[in-house]
């Protein structure tokens, strides 16, 4: 009994060492991120910022234009709707593993998680793009905000 | 000592330093098993990343030679698009090498068709349009580099940062040609 007490310990130190040192390998390049589960397909209806959204507009066409648009999947998925929205649920579009898997609604603190730094929120995601300036993160989400069903403007 | 406590005694000392040596080792197995699997993920996800890029160069081919064949362009003009079109060939290339050399597949292109509809080509009716539409995506290629470089392994670092510079140039060209203002501040991209 004294001999398997010992064995069970030395394999659980073999193992929190083991992962200790993957999680040092792992996340060498930034902090976790905290993953946030769905609730539901959708969210309560809200306003948005229409001073907001003006800037959110052109800085999505600057900042996300390069891959994405709101109405056509190319490198990355359309964007129309895509509040309050599963991620990984567009239609005719190859997502990655990880976003396929990614169990997670967009809403503001899901998208701007993401956008700081999506390869942390969604490791093995093809999206590499971080946006690291708040402001410029809080006006894109109004903007997408805007432009979801899910809005008061466009509230049935 | 009778012969089987002499066996034991071997078989003990035999396990003995045996056993002490095999713990070593197998921790170091182990630890070193872990490493592996931490740089195997890297390399993964990198892959994912510089497929993503290459899907942004396809695009970018692509749409050059619809461009180029739509008949709206003056001959220079086409001429100066074919020549970016063979920058972004070159990007292409290294990023295709980059995904082999990590053991990956390269993203493949789609068809000229489908490219045609994501850009929303119908939509084209002169000159000015194609100019604004290649600027677009050229800025947005520039922006797009530099915001994902943070996600790249440091290999790759340089390397996007220059094809970022690849594309700004481009930008600016094609801004020049539209009659655009320069920017008044600095640090227009990125």
């Amino acid at each position: 009994m004294k001999k398997l007490s010992n064995v069970i310990l030395c394999f659980s130190v073999v193992l929190i060492s083991s992962s200790v040192v993957a999680k040092d390998s792992v996340n060498s390049s930034g902090p976790e991120i905290t993953q946030v589960t769905s609730q539901g397909d959708s969210v309560p209806p809200y306003a948005v910022s229409e001073q907001l959204v003006v800037k959110g507009e052109e800085l999505y066409k600057r900042r996300c234009g390069g891959c994405h648009s709101l109405d056509n999947n190319r490198i990355g998925p359309r964007h129309r709707d895509v509040y309050g929205r599963k991620a990984g649920t567009v239609a005719d579009y190859k997502y990655s593993k990880a976003l396929r898997n990614l169990d997670v609604i967009w809403t503001d603190q899901t998208l701007d998680e993401w956008l700081v730094n999506p390869t942390a929120f969604a490791k093995g995601t093809s999206m590499g793009f971080r946006l690291k300036k708040a402001d410029e993160r809080h006006a894109i989400i109004e903007y997408l905000k805007s432009l979801s069903s899910a809005s008061s403007a466009n509230a049935q | 000592m009778s012969n089987n406590s002499m066996i034991l005694s071997s078989r003990r000392a035999f396990l003995g330093a045996t056993g002490k040596t095999l713990s070593a080792t197998a921790l170091a197995m182990v630890v070193g098993s872990n490493i592996k699997t931490a740089a195997a993920a890297d390399a993964s996800q990198d892959i994912e990343i510089l497929n993503a890029a290459i899907a942004l160069e396809h695009e970018g081919i692509a749409a050059y030679q619809i461009a180029a064949t739509s008949g709206l362009l003056d001959p220079a003009v086409v001429d100066i698009g074919v020549t970016f079109q063979g920058h972004h060939k070159g990007h292409r290339d290294v990023l295709v090498k980059a995904v082999e050399t990590l053991g990956g597949k390269p993203a493949e292109e789609k068809s000229l068709g489908a490219y045609a509809a994501d850009i929303k080509a119908s939509s084209l009716k002169n000159q000015v349009d194609v100019l604004r539409l290649a600027l677009d995506l050229e800025r947005g290629a520039a922006n797009a580099y530099l915001g994902l470089i943070p996600s790249l392994g440091p290999d790759y670092h340089q390397v996007a940062a220059q094809m970022a510079g690849d594309e700004a140039f481009h930008a600016a060209i094609l801004a020049n040609a539209l009659g655009q203002p320069i920017p008044k501040a600095a640090l227009m991209f990125g």
